[in-house]
């Protein structure tokens, strides 16, 4: 079965089964996301695709299409939402850009250009979170984490090893590698698994690539994520 | 040499004079002077008064991430710092020497640095003082003052500034805090079109260094007495020089020479730092004092930046600044030039020499092409001095086996000259404050004296941003007696 809804005043066709999301993405339409990835199931964690239907919100990453609904995405009060969520996620972590590498290929930095977020806004947390470098191929830096669980996921559903976890809640909410030591060392973690190339910010990472790719020739610094993540979904933003 | 009228007896008896912050030099510096019941001078100091750590940041960083975040230490030479960094770190990568295409746009891009950071300094921070007088009318001694006085020249130090931070642009990526440089060698070459456009301007920024050098000459020769007496005194100078004894601003062994001019060491590996130079701490200043650990403390210290370059290299490696650079020594009559304002006239011959390879390099195909990075055993340590803009800059890491950093020391350009800087305002106190009353003229002699040297206080202390300038004098019972502010 197939139909129809519209979004921001404009009809989406849908498959059967398809979420809000996945429709709009293959109908060349963008709803911001975060913690959702094409190849996972629905996360539901960051918020960050949130959007309105009949006056209630509904993250639109889980939500299926359904006939008929109006859905409300592209507004001032959502854009204005998603920027608070960005700021909470910025303070929550140690995000220090100008010296990261993933600078210009992390979400979260694009996700903040995307929608004009200028300033932190609230008070920093700091939370101390030291390096893991013990692994010879990669670094961990949990300074940057969001808690999206895609190398969590990776790890257990595709590369079968379960490396990763997280443990604690609220602000307490931290990443662990799964060994008696801590260390990602002491794990059979690998440089080629999908856990270690799927984090969307900068805490899994290669060691010494650093900025062999100079800034300035990354994905997002040439369109913003918008126009990246439609290309990467087959279609072309409409002008 | 040195202390004399670092501190005085009975200060608590004295009043104070503050200079707080210095004005028109980066980050934030305060002068004090103590006068004694005559109004003589007894007591002068720079205090650095803000000092944040740098090296904590660093520590526990991956290697690879440290070029790009030393720039931030700066907001005035950021690429002095990302250059140090990274030729510490090719000792790490094993590669001491990278791909001469690597080599060359490095040298290109720390080229452009001194180019637009001089142009900078000259035009805009001391030519004021220079053509309208320390004691001129305040509200005019700025670039739009020049500007209005000199259209041409104002405009030629714009577009030097300029075409520095294009040379930069296309070697670091980015005006500031580019990432050109990574350990090992560069992630990119120069485009073409870049080059293009460069070469069509060089051969104009050279000419236009040299009437900059032209103006210096004319100024001091309208005003001997001014321009050679105004701060004098006698130093050690340090720097880097080339093998053959050429000046070199990206790289070299340890040259010093004495107060007379005679070489003490030459050729010191950059590696072998350490061995050379140690730091004196004292309680009245954030910023440390670095000698000479032979000399020891108090005859030990030097002056790093042009002044101490262009008379420590045996010769200039272009022709229109070598010539330059010699009718300099000969206005020293066989004794080193050792006036605070030379440090201008230094200062425009190393700008007409970064203008003159520039030139030259930019002719080179091998900026276009070519491998960019080099490796080689990886070790745990590494040490990069460069000639920055305002002198020798040293950058020392150890890395640990997980490619973590363990150890950070910087040594930056200003803090070399700090004994330098605290001597020059003694002696110009000294000379135009003893009896005379406070007016913003005389407590500019004393702040151009400091801003004769560049002195990056940003660097040195971390602390960025200007501040507005305040004077204080306070009696000796600690009471305000008088002030004077300007933005
Ligand atoms: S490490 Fe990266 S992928 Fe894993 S939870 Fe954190 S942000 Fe997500
Ligand atoms: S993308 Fe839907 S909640 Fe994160
Ligand atoms: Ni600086």
């Amino acid at each position: 079965m197939s139909g129809q809804f519209q979004l921001d005043g404009q009809a989406v066709p849908f498959e059967d089964g398809q979420t809000i999301l996945q429709a709009a993405r293959a109908a060349g339409r963008y709803i911001p996301h975060l913690c959702w990835h094409p190849d996972f199931p629905p996360h539901g964690s960051c918020k960050l695709c949130v959007v309105k239907v009949g006056g209630r919100h509904l993250s639109s990453c889980a939500a299926p299409a359904v006939e008929g609904i109006e859905v409300e995405s592209d507004t001032a009060e959502l854009r204005a939402e998603r920027r608070a969520l960005l700021q909470m996620l910025f303070v929550e972590g140690n995000h220090f850009c100008p010296s990261c590498e993933k600078s210009g290929h992390c979400q979260l930095q694009a996700q903040a250009y995307e929608h004009e977020m200028m300033s932190a806004r609230f008070a920093y947390f700091y939370p101390p979170r030291p390096v893991d470098a013990s692994h010879p191929d990669i670094v961990l830096d949990f300074n940057r984490c969001i808690f999206c669980e895609l190398c969590v996921r990776a790890s257990r559903e595709v590369d079968g090893k379960n490396v990763f976890a997280l443990s604690g809640r609220g602000i307490h909410k931290h990443l662990v590698v799964n060994a008696e030591s801590g260390r990602l060392a002491d794990t059979d973690f690998a440089a080629d698994d999908l856990a270690a190339n799927i984090c969307p910010v900068g805490v899994i990472l290669h060691k010494r690539q650093g900025f062999r790719v100079p800034i300035g020739e990354r994905p997002y610094d040439a369109r913003p994520i918008s126009r990246v993540e439609l290309a990467a979904g087959g279609r072309e933003a409409d002008e | 040499m040195g202390t004399a009228r670092e501190t005085a007896d009975g200060r608590e008896h004295l009043s104070r004079v503050v200079i707080d912050p210095v004005s028109r030099v980066e980050g934030h510096g305060k002068v004090s002077l103590l006068l004694d019941g005559q109004g003589r001078v007894r007591e002068a100091r720079l205090h650095i008064v803000e000092f944040r750590g740098f090296e904590v940041f660093i520590q526990g960083r991956p290697y690879w991430e440290v070029p790009v975040m030393v720039q931030r230490l700066c907001g005035i030479c950021p690429v002095s710092h990302h250059l140090a960094a990274v030729k510490a770190l090719d000792h790490v990568v094993g590669a001491a020497h990278v791909p001469p295409t690597a080599h060359k746009l490095r040298r290109l891009m720390h080229y452009g640095q001194i180019l637009q950071s001089h142009a900078l300094h000259f035009f805009h921070l001391s030519s004021p003082d220079l053509l309208f007088g320390f004691e001129s009318e305040p509200g005019r001694r700025n670039i739009v003052g020049v500007a209005a006085a000199h259209p041409d020249i104002a405009r030629q130090g714009v577009l030097l500034r300029k075409f520095g931070q294009e040379v930069i642009r296309a070697t670091a990526g980015k005006r500031i805090h580019g990432t050109g440089a990574v350990p090992g060698g560069m992630n990119r070459h120069l485009a073409g079109e870049d080059r293009a456009a460069l070469a069509a301007e060089a051969e104009r920024m050279v000419q236009w260094s040299h009437e900059a050098v032209g103006l210096v000459k004319r100024l001091h020769r309208a005003d001997p007495a001014l321009y050679d007496g105004f701060g004098a005194f006698e130093s050690g100078f340090l720097s880097l020089v080339r093998g053959d004894g050429a000046m070199d601003l990206y790289e070299g062994g340890l040259r010093f020479r004495d107060a007379d001019g005679a070489i003490v060491f030459d050729h010191v590996r950059d590696q072998d730092y350490r061995h050379l130079i140690s730091e004196e701490v004292r309680p009245w200043s954030y910023m440390k004092f670095p000698y000479l650990r032979r000399l020891g403390p108090q005859a030990g210290w030097y002056r790093v930046g042009p002044l101490a370059r262009v008379q420590n290299c045996d010769f200039i490696p272009t022709p229109l600044a070598e010539a330059e650079r010699r009718e300099f020594i000969d206005h020293g009559r066989g004794a080193p030039v050792r006036a605070t304002l030379a440090y201008h006239w230094a200062r425009m011959i190393e700008m007409l020499h970064a203008a003159e390879l520039i030139r030259g390099l930019l002719a080179d195909p091998e900026l276009l092409a070519g491998p960019l990075v080099a490796e080689g055993p990886r070790a745990n340590e590494g040490v990069g001095v460069i000639e920055a803009p305002r002198g020798t800059l040293i950058h020392h890491y150890q890395v640990d086996d997980d490619d973590l950093v363990s150890l950070c020391n910087l040594i930056v350009s200003t803090t070399h000259n700090n004994q330098a800087m605290n001597t020059a305002i003694r002696a110009v106190a000294d000379r135009y404050f003893d009896g005379r009353a406070l007016t913003e003229g005389l407590l500019n002699h004393i702040e151009v004296a400091i801003r004769a040297f560049d002195p990056c206080l940003s660097c040195a202390t971390h602390a960025l941003g200007q501040m507005p300038l305040a004077l204080e004098l306070h009696a000796a019972d600690g009471s305000l007696v008088d002030r004077l502010a300007r933005d």
